[in-house]
């Protein structure tokens, strides 16, 4: 693999560990291990750990998928690998 | 008209309508068949993947799992979701660019060798016909209450049903008609959700009644439902976590989210995109409308659970005491939907204290103070079982809501398991035909002679899921979990690191693949018997324990086996020779998205 590939690629293991983190923290850290220390906050009606589990983190995985698109296509522009 | 009329009318209107669209899309070309995505606006092919990842599972059996779980049930939820962000980060834009149909051919090409693609194919097949066990299960509860018939007769009829459906064919392949069954599956599902949470919170909107107050009410709806459970003898709804374990919770979410993106009939749908960046996007499109159910569902759960609560105990929702004789339904005067569901066996009352009214409540509380309670009210055992697999189908009933309603439900529980069925024995005849018959055993085989090794495999397949749905290892997405279990302990791994290790070689891939699944496979027959047959169980070998590796539960063993999958691939691989120049210089070629080409090697 040339430079300009293996930047890429960097680029493209970077973009995936950021969204990653992202996953996680709100899954499995707001929605499971620290839901019980959110449920003592309010979110109208809903303890927050609650609401993460069971609706909070499915909206933000849709926002994870078009933010990794968006990104995505932008990284391969970047290095000219887009699709013409 | 009397609901059973509606019920035909409304489910025999919405399989006329799949067929007239079947018929009307079939004058387009037959290669139009297999890429379905090529000419279809990305918006309606993500209703399509919707219907066909959305199966019984998701319909009938999830919401009602979640009303009995609480809080723990959003492993599901978070589950079944996330891992479209694994997908589509992972694995979809690199399969896309790689460009082949099916996902052991994939693996027999990046690994190189046969073997690779004949242990695919196992894994495939493990993964699928459990979840069409889990399937099967569902069409039965839909038919029996459909038919009034019992489980058992209602599975044989959704045998003979799903078998003409996909053998059939052309139905499921046609984005169309997929896009028809979304609609009615996502309205089946929303307006009882609407009618309920509008008259319980004033709330239209099921996702904000959730966390709204009860009407006329100064508390809000999980308050009182946190309260009444309580009072019952159940955990708190909205803390309660299944078997006490937060690694157990962890681990299930974690076995769901990598199973969802192994799941071979869930990958073939991003194949079939033009180009490799709609591949990333249509996961997107794909998770909004999936979302539409599943943040519908908990609000689905919770209601019904109140409801059901509150038709059976007067005493739960007024300011009548909970405990009070009188409170208790008497069994003479129970609703008319208790007594449909009698017919199926899936609903049963049991007169324990002799008294002719209905006692509902959690009779295995370990609390003290609640035993006491109940002892003094002269409660003798919890009267009533309710299968969790029919808290879905039976919500509007519960909630007294028109006719039609009740029959729309019932259409979409059916248009879910069907299209979903169907979806999955495409896989399994694809994988045995092409994969396995014509790749590996008779290169020469007739392109007619295929056609018919794949047909035969459904058949078997069917037969297979059920017999075996007859005495199902659990609730429909409990063993549609274990499906998962074993697609994330098995292709998961193998096609992640075909994809980020360019190093992987085929010993390390196959030994891989073999420990995932066999470890998974173990853990879980060790609990469900040997291929889910009863009394072939064999936990006394790990000292008769259930769920003996830390608490965790077989339905969440898949994530455990993934990690096995993983090590024992790295390790194999150190110890062999370094996969050959030309397999490392494609892994490179798969990572970037220019000169993708449609997609070859269908079948």
């Amino acid at each position: 693999m040339d430079d300009s590939g293996k930047a890429y690629w960097s680029a493209t293991l970077g973009l995936l560990t950021k969204i990653l983190i992202v996953w996680f923290l709100v899954s499995f850290g707001a929605g499971i291990l620290f839901a019980p220390m959110l449920n003592n906050i309010m979110l109208g009606g809903y303890p927050l750990g609650f609401w993460f589990a069971q609706q909070g983190s499915i909206y933000i995985f849709i926002a994870l998928i078009f933010w990794y698109k968006s990104a995505m296509d932008k990284i391969d522009r970047q290095f000219d690998v887009h699709e013409e | 008209m009397d609901l059973q009329t509606i019920t035909y009318l409304v489910v025999g209107a919405s399989f006329a309508l799949y067929i007239g669209i079947a018929i009307w899309a079939r004058a387009g070309s037959t290669s139009e068949f297999y890429v379905a995505g090529g000419g279809v606006p990305p918006v309606l092919n993500g209703m399509a993947t919707g219907a066909d990842w959305m199966s019984a599972a998701s319909f009938i059996s999830m919401a009602g799992l979640i009303s009995n779980l609480g809080y723990g049930g959003g492993l599901f939820l978070m589950g079944w979701t996330g891992g479209y962000v694994l997908l589509a980060m992972l694995l979809a834009p690199y399969l896309r660019k790689f460009g082949k149909f099916t996902v052991p051919q994939f693996i027999g090409d990046r690994f190189y060798s046969k073997s690779a693609s004949t242990v695919a194919v196992i894994c495939l097949l493990a993964a699928s016909i459990t979840y069409i066990i889990g399937q099967m299960t569902g069409v039965g509860v839909a038919f029996s209450r459909f038919l009034g018939v019992t489980k058992e007769t209602g599975i044989y009829v959704g045998m003979g049903i799903v078998f003409a459906y996909a053998v059939f064919g052309g139905m499921k392949g046609i984005t169309y008609t997929q896009v028809a069954q979304y609609i009615v599956l996502i309205l089946a599902y929303t307006v009882p959700a609407v009618f309920i949470s509008l008259n319980l919170t004033g709330n239209p909107l099921p996702q904000l009644g959730l966390g709204s107050n009860l009407s006329g009410q100064d508390v809000s709806l999980l308050a009182k439902l946190d309260q009444v459970v309580v009072e019952l003898g159940f955990g708190k709804y909205t803390t309660s976590v299944p078997g006490n374990s937060t690694l157990n919770m962890f681990v299930y979410t974690m076995s769901l989210m990598i199973g969802t993106a192994g799941l071979p009939h869930v990958i073939m749908r991003f194949f079939t995109v033009p180009k490799v960046s709609d591949a990333r996007s249509s996961a997107g499109w794909a998770l909004i409308f999936i979302a539409l159910l599943y943040t519908t569902a908990p609000a689905v759960a919770a209601m019904a659970k109140m409801n059901l609560i509150g038709t059976v105990n007067a005493g739960a929702f007024t300011k009548a005491d909970i405990y009070a004789t009188e409170s208790a339904l008497e069994y003479e005067k129970r609703p008319d939907w208790m007594k449909r569901w009698e017919k199926t066996g899936l609903l049963k009352w049991a007169d324990k204290n002799g008294d002719g009214r209905i006692q509902y409540y959690n009779d295995k509380s370990k609390n003290p103070e609640f035993l006491a309670k109940a002892e003094a009210a002269g409660w003798k055992g919890s009267e009533l079982t309710v299968n969790a697999d029919i808290i879905v189908l039976a919500n509007p009933e519960i909630a007294l809501l028109p006719n039609w309603v009740i029959a729309l439900v019932a259409a979409g529980g059916l248009a879910a398991a069907l299209s979903t069925a169907a979806g999955l024995l495409m896989a399994i005849s694809a994988a045995v035909s092409h994969d396995l018959v014509k790749g590996v055993f008779a290169p020469d085989i007739s392109e007619k002679n295929e056609l018919l090794a794949g047909k035969i495999a459904m058949a078997c397949a069917i037969m297979v899921a059920g017999y075996l749905g007859l005495n199902p290892p659990g609730f429909a997405a409990g063993t549609v979990a274990i499906a998962f279990g074993l697609a994330a302990s098995s292709l998961f791994p193998a096609i992640m690191m075909g994809i980020f290790s360019k190093k992987m070689n085929k010993e390390g891939a196959i030994a891989g693949m073999i420990a995932g699944l066999t470890v998974t496979m173990v853990y879980v027959f060790a609990h469900k018997g040997i291929f889910f047959i009863k009394g072939t169980e064999f936990l006394d070998l790990f000292g008769g324990k259930p769920d003996f590796f830390f608490g965790i539960s077989p339905n969440a063993f898949g994530a455990i086996g993934a990690l096995v999958n993983f090590a024992v691939a790295f390790i194999v691989d150190k110890m062999t020779k370094e996969p050959p120049e030309h397999i490392q210089q494609m892994v490179e070629n798969v990572r970037i998205p220019r000169g993708s080409k449609a997609v070859d090697g269908a079948h």
